[in-house]
């Protein structure tokens, strides 16, 4: 499942459960959408609650980074398990992809302006 | 009474499934289910069921791409060791060196990253890629699971 928030011109993409061949697809085009629809220029990835994810997510990972690129944008990933964090390693996503074990969003939060859409 | 240990448990599990996307969460579902009763390590059960994830997406995706087909699958334990074989009678493939190294795709457009088969033999002790052009491929992995 996929969900999205917003701050500005950053674009906050909450996955929950597996990240397979599968779901990559769907997400890939929800986020591809959103992402249009909002003019969005930064993807913020909140991995909270990925139970799973496979070279399929490397994938889907790796064009939504073109794509922020492309924009004069960056992607950023916070809530990566150590099961997860071992996918990123092995592709070098953790070189392109700004992790952190804090949520970037936390001061959106504090202001109150991130809202969560389904 | 009391000889059989947990290692000598054998058992045989076999899966035809349809080639379809929606069945790799089945397939993991399925591996993690048959080592369950070895009790094993949670990092174990989640390495093989990457593995098998793999496997099978690149069945469904190189070996039918994306047309209707079967995907075998054979799970095999013996002496703490899961042998898994996934197999497709699909387009086989021309080059298996070249498919295993890593970051090769043979559909980037598709924004495959190429890193199928560099996930499977980290995540598993032994691979054998065998395939033939327009007869399949079958990859066969073994891996053992660590004494809790």
């Amino acid at each position: 499942m996929i969900s999205f928030g917003r701050d500005g011109r950053s674009l906050i993409a909450r996955i929950e459960g597996e990240i397979d061949h599968h779901t990559a697809d769907e997400f890939k085009t929800s986020i591809e959408k959103e992402y249009g629809r909002i003019n969005a220029k930064n993807i913020i990835f909140d991995f909270t609650g990925v139970t799973f994810m496979d070279s399929s997510g490397i994938g889907m990972l790796i064009g939504r980074y073109k794509k922020a690129v492309e924009y004069g944008g960056s992607v950023y990933a916070f809530g990566v398990s150590k099961e997860v964090f071992r996918i990123f390693e092995m592709s070098g996503l953790h070189k392109i992809i700004k992790i952190s074990d804090e949520e970037p969003a936390d001061n959106l939060k504090k202001g109150g302006r991130v809202k969560w859409v389904k | 009474m009391g000889e059989i240990t947990e290692n000598k448990v054998e058992n045989r599990v076999r899966i035809e499934m349809d080639a379809k996307s929606r069945n790799e969460s089945f397939a993991r579902l399925a591996v993690a289910a048959f080592v369950s009763e070895l009790d094993p390590l949670v990092s174990d059960v989640i390495d093989i069921k990457t593995a098998v994830s793999e496997a099978v997406t690149n069945a469904i995706i190189h070996g039918y791409e994306d047309s209707p087909g079967t995907v075998y699958i054979d799970l095999k334990l013996t002496d703490g060791v899961i042998t898994v074989t996934i197999k497709d009678d699909g387009v086989g493939i021309d080059d298996i060196s070249r498919a295993m190294e890593p970051l090769y795709t043979s559909k980037p457009e598709e924004e495959r990253s190429g890193m199928g088969f560099t996930v499977m033999e980290a995540f598993m002790d032994s691979i054998i890629v065998r395939s033939e052009k327009g007869r399949g491929t079958e990859v066969i992995m073994t891996k053992k699971l660590s004494d809790v």
